[in-house]
């Protein structure tokens, strides 16, 4: 029974999953479809607390639930339900089905919550797969347009690409090992040491789930996929989906210390270095939001690498502040671009010059936008300040000053495109057909969502205690 | 607590001005003004009753106030303030400049004047909290956070230029280098926390704990580094002289409030910030760079006053001449004697009443003809009435004719760095020529010389006539009695002479471990 009550998130969700769908085949009702949604992963949620109880716990050979998993579990259902409002809001003028969005996001978590829990890489490959499979189909869900249809397909072929790599890599270490389970792994590797085909195989893996990470030579697919997907389902790509593969990696660097094999380590370490600086580069020129997000996301994954990369001290409380104060600031930046292009007719409003002026339209909104650009650039009173001073902190002391050198070039590198796009906002507004929030925006559930996100961000970056400890807490298991 | 309030209530008041401005166009610009003088009465309040002239200067920091409460206990970061003369003194600058900055721009703002004023007053909330903190992640905290209102007044309030965008770059260009020379303190404060949680096993950002760490634990090398961390990002502020750029766009672009808060106090806040942590931190290593610095004065002493001769926009003529003084500051910082420190306390104050005045009279100009080149102005000492003269003894004062501040600080700069350095004060001393050279420049441009015009232009009004007798009065004030300011500042800046010139670690208060 105790293991059934510690997979009690998984099950809820997928039982939601079923629900909403055997809804939809007895009548299609958009509002309903998002109400038992939205009612299905506050239970998870709440189930996903409680289970904080029977942590640590090994659930089958498969599972483990820990205050890491719980970590995980926690943000990716925080980020899905705030997709599934932000859903509701934009496909309210959709043409077509609307309810199976919310099939797909489920299904999504559910695989978001079986990888954070996976110690074994045959449960990592089966949930990674659950989690991106329904993303081919969020991702394209407004198939009538060219752009979503696009990041669909390319989304679907690259991960096809990247789970093939994985694959193979796996392949290579059970071949050497004869081990599925990290554990079991990460003694083999130990007692390999720098064997070849296990480095092959480590740095396969790496490459497949980097892809998912973006991290700078697999990254190539992001900014397209995010442009040209409905916002809703790029929110979830950039949050949920990143959050998942990073805590199953951080999983995967702990459990086989091997694995920090000094060429691994390095090559880890350049790729964080090259994201870093890659991500922010390319963003400096984009005239789009989503893209310009797109590319600021792969930076931050630069930033949490480098956690990654030092692995001792501070790096797995980091990683943890850093994914939380990532996750809210994302989910608020991509809230407002979700919340303009409310209901969906056409096109997002992603431009740059759909933003000119907003400030004097939609002051809370642009706050919001604001402050969220703030927290990205990592400016004191913002959430972000305060994972951007673990990153810096961390790295200060594992001395590690090149990956220093790297994060502080790359935030002043940053700082010219957030400040683009907050400039942007406040310019006097030009005489042009804009699309706009609806007037009552603030009183619609996405509303009082990206609201409840800006208020977190500016009260965890004044007061990150409670945050902090938190986050000590479940790295302590 | 009532340094607490010394910081919120700029704040508040900001916010109530955002959302004051629905009650009409006036509302913003009163509960501004409201609030700055509250907050100056509460400063003049705090040196009235306290005494700063007699505080020991045993080396370890004595503060007339103090308060403290935990903040992040996972660091040991404290929210920790602590006021002494020198912080009072720049303060006290700070609430008198914010509402000057708050007079001047009653006519010259008059869109989203609300926002505006939010910005205004969180800038001077984040400098208050500059000057007070001395917990040393409260500090970056502060530091950090008054570059965001400080951006959107430059970039939204700013003055075009000719070619369209250049606000926005110039606010940009200023964020991104006063930013990343931020994040270079950054890491050199985790250096010295991190060597502190070497050396003790536990986390402490506080400035006892830390001055205590920087001057037993750290090697030599690693001390030189983590002092150039913190120089840099001071000296990105300043500004010395290779590291400028920003300067004289961001004062070009900026609306007049924003150019005597960037002028008056932003620039202070690295002088602060070079006093209070820089050299108390790292006294040897400040010591070993001494040379560095003084030449770096010297240079931006001649760099400033020689671009500003050849400037056309006024503003920007003023923005130069900054640089210039501000070598005599970074000279007279790293001379590192009593009489020199006291020097730079005063040349501060001066300086930002004297640029302060300058630049309002930019902003009044700017208003009467729509231009600042002054290729433009030129015969203006008969068309309009009362400025002229006004101006006059503002320039004079920038050029320390003897009866100004600027003076009494220049001269104390140089009389107490001579006995150490002669060779600097000598080659400094001829910026002073420099310093006549483009101070005639703006008499002889703006008011003297042909008319181009005879219509006549508006006088001062009653609002501008108040502000600019006002600070005048000032600046002869304290060129002629400097004891008050001097007397509030001398026993911190005897700490830092006593701090430089002791080679052993000074004596450390008890409840610190």
């Amino acid at each position: 029974m105790t293991p059934l009550l510690a997979l009690s998130p998984l099950i809820l969700v997928c039982a939601t999953a079923i629900v909403v769908m055997l809804t939809i085949a007895w009548r299609r009702h958009h509002d309903l479809t998002a109400t038992l949604t939205v009612i299905g992963l506050n239970l998870a949620l709440v189930a996903q607390i409680l289970v904080w109880w029977l942590a640590p716990l090994d659930v089958t050979p498969l599972m483990r639930v820990d205050g890491l998993s719980i970590f995980g579990g926690v943000l990716i259902l925080g980020a899905t339900l705030a997709c599934a409002t932000l859903g509701h809001a934009y496909l309210e003028g959709a043409r077509g089905p609307r309810e199976e969005y919310y099939l797909l996001l489920l299904c999504a978590a559910a695989g978001g919550i079986a990888l954070v829990s996976s110690r074994h890489l045959a449960s990592l490959f089966f949930s990674l797969e659950l989690l991106s499979m329904p993303l081919y189909g969020m991702l394209a869900y407004t198939y009538r347009e060219r752009g979503a249809l696009e990041a669909g397909v390319k989304y679907m072929v690259l991960s096809a690409a990247a789970s093939a790599f994985l694959l193979f890599g796996m392949a290579l270490l059970y071949a050497r090992t004869g081990h599925l389970d990290f554990a079991g792994l990460g003694g083999a590797l130990a007692s390999a040491g720098g064997d070849g085909w296990l480095l092959a195989g480590m740095g396969l893996m790496i490459v497949g789930l980097g892809f998912k990470l973006s991290i700078v030579p697999f990254h190539l697919w992001t900014p397209d996929v995010y442009e040209g997907s409905p916002t809703p389902a790029a929110t979830f790509l950039a949050s949920a989906s990143k959050v998942a593969v990073l805590v199953v990696l951080l999983r995967l660097l702990q459990s086989a210390p091997a694995a920090q094999d000094a060429w691994l380590h390095s090559l880890l370490a350049v790729l964080a270095f090259v994201t870093m600086l890659g991500g922010n580069l390319l963003a400096l020129m984009q005239q789009d939001l989503k893209r310009l997000l797109g590319y600021s996301s792969i930076a931050h994954f630069g930033y949490l690498l480098v956690a990654l990369v030092i692995n001792e001290g501070l790096a797995v409380e980091t990683a943890g502040i850093y994914l939380v104060t990532y996750v809210l600031t994302t989910l608020g930046a991509f809230g407002v671009v979700t919340l303009l292009s409310s209901p969906y007719g056409g096109a997002d409003a992603s431009r740059l010059h759909h933003y000119r002026g907003l400030f004097w339209r939609r002051p809370y909104l642009t706050a919001v936008l604001t402050v969220m650009m703030l927290s990205l650039a990592g400016i004191p009173l913002t959430a972000g300040f305060i994972g951007k001073f673990y990153i810096v902190a961390v790295g200060v002391e594992a001395s590690r000053w090149w990956l220093v050198g790297a994060v502080v070039a790359g935030s002043a590198i940053g700082l010219y495109y957030y400040l683009r796009v907050m400039v942007t906002l406040f310019l006097p507004e030009p005489g042009m057909q804009r699309r706009d929030a609806t007037t009552d925006w603030a009183q619609r559930a996405g509303g009082v969502v990206v609201l409840a996100l800006a208020a977190l961000v500016v009260l965890l970056g004044v007061y990150p205690a409670p945050m902090i400890e938190w986050v000590r807490l479940m790295a302590a298991t | 607590m009532i340094l607490v309030w010394l910081i919120l209530i700029p704040f508040i008041g900001g916010l109530l001005c955002w959302q004051a401005e629905r009650f009409g166009e006036q509302s913003p610009r009163w509960i501004a003004l409201g609030t700055m003088l509250l907050e100056l009465a509460l400063v003049l309040g705090v040196w009235w009753h306290g005494d700063y002239g007699l505080n020991a200067a045993q080396g370890a920091s004595d503060w007339a106030l103090e308060w403290r409460a935990d903040w992040i206990p996972r660091f040991g970061i404290e929210v920790h303030l602590a006021l002494d003369g020198l912080s009072l003194i720049m303060i006290a600058l700070t609430g008198l400049l914010g509402v000057l900055a708050v007079v001047c721009s009653w006519h010259e703002i008059s869109r989203r004047i609300g926002f505006f004023h939010l910005n205004l007053l969180w800038i001077l909330g984040g400098v208050v909290g500059v000057f007070l903190a001395i917990d040393l992640f409260l500090f970056f905290f502060f530091w950090e956070m008054m570059l965001v209102p400080m951006y959107f007044l430059i970039a939204l309030w700013g003055h075009s230029g000719s070619t369209g965008n250049t606000r926005i770059q110039a606010a940009t260009k200023f964020f991104i280098y006063t930013q990343a020379s931020g994040l270079l303190m950054l890491v050199a404060i985790l250096g010295l926390v991190f060597a502190h949680h070497a050396a003790t096993g536990e986390y402490s950002f506080s400035y006892e704990a830390l001055r205590h760490t920087a001057q037993n634990e750290l090697s030599p090398q690693m001390a030189w580094w983590l002092m150039l961390g913190f120089f840099i990002a001071f000296a990105v502020k300043m500004p010395v002289v290779p590291l400028h750029g920003w300067l004289p766009d961001a004062h070009a672009q900026a609306p007049t409030a924003g150019s005597v808060d960037l002028a008056g106090i932003l620039l202070k806040t690295a002088a602060y910030g070079m006093l209070r942590f820089a050299l108390p931190l790292f006294p040897e290593a400040s010591q070993a760079f001494a040379p560095i610095a003084m030449g770096l004065g010297v240079l931006g002493i001649f760099y400033g006053a020689i671009l500003a001769c050849g400037q056309h926009d006024l503003k920007r003529l003023v923005a130069y001449s900054s640089i210039s003084h501000m070598g005599f500051v970074l000279i007279g910082i790293y001379s590192s004697t009593e009489l020199a420190l006291q020097g730079v306390v005063i040349l501060m104050v001066a300086h930002a009443f004297s640029a302060s005045g300058l630049f309002i009279i930019s902003g009044q100009l700017y208003e009467r003809l729509h231009t600042r080149d002054m290729r433009l102005m030129g015969g203006l000492w008969g068309r309009i009435k009362g400025l002229p003269g006004i101006a006059l003894c503002f320039v004079a004062a920038s050029m320390g004719l003897p009866g100004t501040a600027n003076f009494v600080g220049e001269f104390l700069v140089l009389f107490g760095s001579f006995d150490a350095w002669p060779w600097v004060v000598v080659v400094a001393s001829g910026g002073f020529v420099l310093a006549a050279i483009y101070s005639l420049f703006i008499m002889q441009r703006v008011y003297f010389g042909p008319a181009k015009e005879e219509t006549p232009l508006g006088g001062l009004d009653g609002r501008e006539t108040v502000m600019m007798l006002g600070l005048l009065v000032l600046v002869l004030w304290v060129g002629l009695y400097p004891g008050p300011l001097l007397d509030t500042s001398q026993a911190a800046m005897q700490n830092v002479e006593h701090i430089m010139t002791l080679e052993e670690t000074p004596a450390m208060p008890e409840e610190t471990p």
